[in-house]
């Protein structure tokens, strides 16, 4: 017995816009999109009003003026004569630099902090929960200036390092840790470096190509080829041997103290360290966090399992626990990456010229293109965020759990 | 079997001996060092390493502690009174203890309106925070945020009193119309809110003096009482616009879907700093041209903005993991969009995401130091600019900065702490 209901017939009326839920949703589509142009509306007019008011126009012409602003850290060549676009290329680049160190060591503190929280050492486990608890809950605002004011405060002046019997001395006659800056050997390339480095890359490729050759080697003969050792031996052997047959062609520029400052080597400003080591410890603490859920992710249900396989503890790590912990703590870590990135846009209180310092402050205080700063500021954090989204998506997908 | 042995002797003893005491290695606590403290040289390294560490820090920070002088005047004064020894001269906390709280421009005889303001805060977060509370304490949560406006900023009482009318208004005139459907409600909620904080305002401006407290400006506000008015305010705000945010992204209109994505991921994309410029310089072009709104409130529009964008998303994950069978269910009695997500999926949805959206109070929290970059005097402006440039206090840095640690580290440790306990007190389910 069933009845099927015909469907409403009759023509369209005008109350169907509201009462049927087959063309509701365009009705509330419709009034949404009005509002929306209503709203942008307004706010274009306003904006026209207000910048015709100040006798301002919208124009990117300014990116071509000159800067005449010095940066005090550069990764490419600049001067005050460059335009404020050459100055903007260097306030990204400081961006990339201070997010790419910070990342690199985040996640070794991280992960050391994460697997220690873990481990049979009460005292140690205490030590590591109070590490995390206490950055965790303290804003990066305050580290960030914390660090610096320690840098500034603890560390000695360049002026130190000066006379017979000077109140402080370099680490091993090559690095000079001072109040102002690190200075670092830096490595000058002769003529007949390149093919030391093309070699050193080659050997990189090398070690790929025996690891993946060993793994085939497992899963196909069964072969054990232990691996270690011989990527440690490819890793070094050719480029040291390459070094001497090319006649040593890298050599290394020592910082020399030179009347009241160093010179020459590697120069890092205190606000880039300050800023890197801020960063990576209040990112660590995050990270941290996620390795030990990773961990703790993995059921112990799989160790065992591994074990009664007959494998060593090593090789249960790597094989067995390692791959399922990853899938669960690389999506977390890749958002803490793009946190400290987006959190590197700070370094505008310790006077790290990143591009939130360049284009965002002293060049939009110079020109008064407040918009056109500000929007092409956004749009670089914009496409970073979106490119490293992107790279995210494709390897969830990848190590997505392959189900029916 | 057979009785073989039957009347022979019994080789197995049958009577239990007396129990033996573990030996000394392995009870009590030396059993319980050897297995957590120094298990393996590796383990036995790290824990002297560790115990090497505290020593140095204990060592280190006693006599700082011990030594610290509470009374001077300046930090010359705290070096004469040390005279060389290691000492902390905490008399910065207290000569400066009202402009870390209130900020240097804060009128001084009217402290304990923000501080009861505070006090009030407490007891109006007491029902909301705590299940078991009366419910009818709720309602002196709805007005609290009306009396807190009227002490903080002060002017007359009828300001806030009509915007409370106003809001009466509409859940009255919600109420009728609810009957017919909810977005009708919602609609004739609106307007009679508007309607009669239109009609309204003429009262606050014909009597000015009526019930007035000194009116204090957006800008005088500062210290960590700018930090809790801007963190309490935003996140409270960006509640309803995240749950907003994310019903419409999970909505099947494609129009309402994308306007809503657009705006998550554009927010999530750019830095809190940014939209902080924004505030400080871009916004104020938005507005009529000759209205004059002031940073305070320009700034609480950009961060609620930013952690609506958050909260969305988290509410969305709390919508996705609800299972399928509860919007079919749903449907299945009947109920239309409005009640369904009111009484079956919200009420769900919100309990899977308490803890994330904790976590983005607490990270919001933290961010509202941020507002020292546009030169505005929260905790960490105060500190950055009028105390440590004055020649008074030039060049006390740790005393401070641990203050700023101090405080930060208590109140989002207590509220991390509080959403653990909130999340086993909700956990209905058996395990």
């Amino acid at each position: 017995m069933s009845t099927i209901s015909d469907p409403p017939s009759g023509s369209f009326q005008l109350s169907m816009l509201i009462n049927d839920t087959r063309y509701r949703s365009y009705t509330f589509q419709f009034i949404a999109l009005i509002l929306l142009i209503l709203a942008f509306a307004y706010l274009g007019y306003n904006l026209l009003a207000n910048l015709q008011a100040a006798g301002l126009n919208i124009s990117y012409q300014f990116l071509g003026e000159p800067a005449g602003y010095d940066i005090n850290q550069t990764l490419i060549p600049y001067t005050s004569q460059s335009s404020h676009w050459q100055a903007s290329l260097v306030g990204v680049l400081n961006t990339l630099l201070v997010a790419f160190l910070g990342c690199l060591m985040a996640t070794v503190i991280g992960v050391i902090v994460g697997v220690l929280r873990l481990s049979d050492n009460w005292l140690i486990r205490q030590l590591m929960s109070v590490y995390v608890e206490i950055f965790r809950n303290v804003p990066v605002l305050i580290w960030i200036l914390i660090i610096m004011a320690v840098f500034i405060a603890v560390l000695p002046q360049p002026r130190d390092f000066r006379g017979d019997d000077p109140e402080a001395t370099m680490f091993l006659n090559a690095f000079a840790f001072t109040g102002r800056g690190f200075y670092a050997p830096a490595p000058i390339f002769g003529p007949g470096s390149v093919a030391v480095i093309a070699v050193f890359l080659a050997s990189i490729a090398g070690i790929f190509a025996f690891r993946n050759y060993a793994k085939k080697a497992l899963y196909e003969r069964g072969q054990l080829i232990p691996t270690f050792w011989p990527s440690l031996a490819i890793f070094f052997l050719p480029a040291i041997t390459a070094y001497f047959i090319f006649g040593r062609p890298i050599t290394l520029e020592y910082p020399e103290l030179r009347g009241f400052n160093f010179q020459g080597g590697i120069f890092m400003r205190n606000s880039l360290i300050a800023l890197w080591f801020a960063l990576s410890i209040y990112t660590a603490a995050f990270i941290a966090e996620n390795v030990r859920a990773g961990i703790l992710a993995v059921s112990k249900g799989q160790t065992e399992a591994a074990a009664s396989l007959g494998l060593r503890p090593g090789r249960i790590m790597n094989l067995v626990v390692l791959p399922q912990a990853l899938r669960v703590i690389i999506p977390p870590l890749i958002s803490q990456y793009l946190n400290l990135t987006k959190n590197s846009s700070l370094a505008i209180a310790v006077g790290y010229m990143d591009l939130t310092g360049t284009l965002g402050g002293i060049t939009l205080n110079q020109t008064g293109r407040a918009i056109e700063a500000i929007f092409l500021l956004m749009l670089f954090y914009l496409a970073i965020s979106l490119a490293i989204s992107a790279i995210m998506n494709v390897y969830n997908n990848a190590v997505k759990l392959k189900e029916r | 079997m057979s009785d073989t042995h039957a009347q022979s002797v019994a080789f197995v003893r049958d009577t239990m001996l007396p129990e033996q005491p573990p030996p000394a290695t392995e009870a009590g606590v030396i059993k319980w060092m050897r297995e957590n403290l120094f298990k393996g040289w590796f383990n036995s390294l790290l824990t002297l390493l560790s115990l090497y560490f505290i020593y140095k820090i204990v060592t280190g920070a006693y006599p700082w502690f011990a030594n610290g002088i509470w009374t001077t005047s300046s930090l010359a004064e705290c070096r004469e009174m040390l005279d060389g020894m290691t000492g902390a001269c905490f008399s910065v906390l207290t000569e400066r203890w009202n402009q870390l709280l209130f900020g240097f421009q804060y009128p001084s005889d009217a402290y304990w309106r923000p501080t009861l303001a505070f006090v009030l805060l407490l007891v109006a977060l007491y029902p909301v925070l705590y299940p078991k509370a009366p419910r009818q304490m709720l309602t002196f949560t709805a007005v609290f945020p009306f009396i807190a406006y009227w002490l903080i900023w002060g002017g007359t009482l009828l300001t806030p009193l009509v915007i409370l009318a106003g809001f009466v208004a509409g859940y009255f005139a919600f109420k009728q119309f609810e009957r017919q459907s909810f977005s009708m409600g919602m609609l004739a909620g609106l307007i009679a809110t508007l309607v009669v904080i239109w009609a309204g305002q003429i009262l606050p401006a014909a009597l000015p003096n009526f019930i007035a407290l000194e009116a204090v400006e957006s800008r005088n506000l500062g210290g960590f009482m700018l930090n809790m008015i801007l963190g309490t305010v935003c996140v409270s705000l960006s509640l309803p616009f995240g749950i907003l945010l994310a019903l419409g992204r999970q909505s099947s209109m494609p129009i309402i879907k994308w306007i809503c994505v657009i705006f998550i991921e554009f927010i999530r994309g750019v830095p809190l700093i940014t939209l902080l410029f924004v505030a400080n310089v871009v916004l104020a072009y938005f507005f009529p041209p000759g209205s004059n709104i002031d940073l305070v409130l320009r700034v609480i529009i950009m961060i609620t903005a930013f952690a609506s964008a958050y909260i969305a998303e988290v509410i969305r994950g709390g919508l996705a993991a609800l299972p399928r069978g509860q919007y079919e269910a749903a449907d299945s009695l009947g109920l239309d969009y409005a009640q369904a997500m009111r009484l079956i999926i919200l009420p769900q949805a919100l309990k899977i995401s308490i803890p994330g959206i904790v976590n983005v109070a607490v990270g919001l929290f933290k961010d509202t130091t941020l507002v020292a970059i546009i030169s505005m005097f929260d905790l960490v402006g105060m500190i950055r600019g009028p105390i440590l440039a004055s020649t008074e206090w030039n060049g006390v840095y740790w005393e401070l900065w641990g203050f700023a640690v101090f405080v930060f580290f208590i109140v989002c440790f207590s509220i991390s702490k509080y959403s653990q306990w909130l999340e086993r007190q909700l956990a209905t389910d058996h395990r």
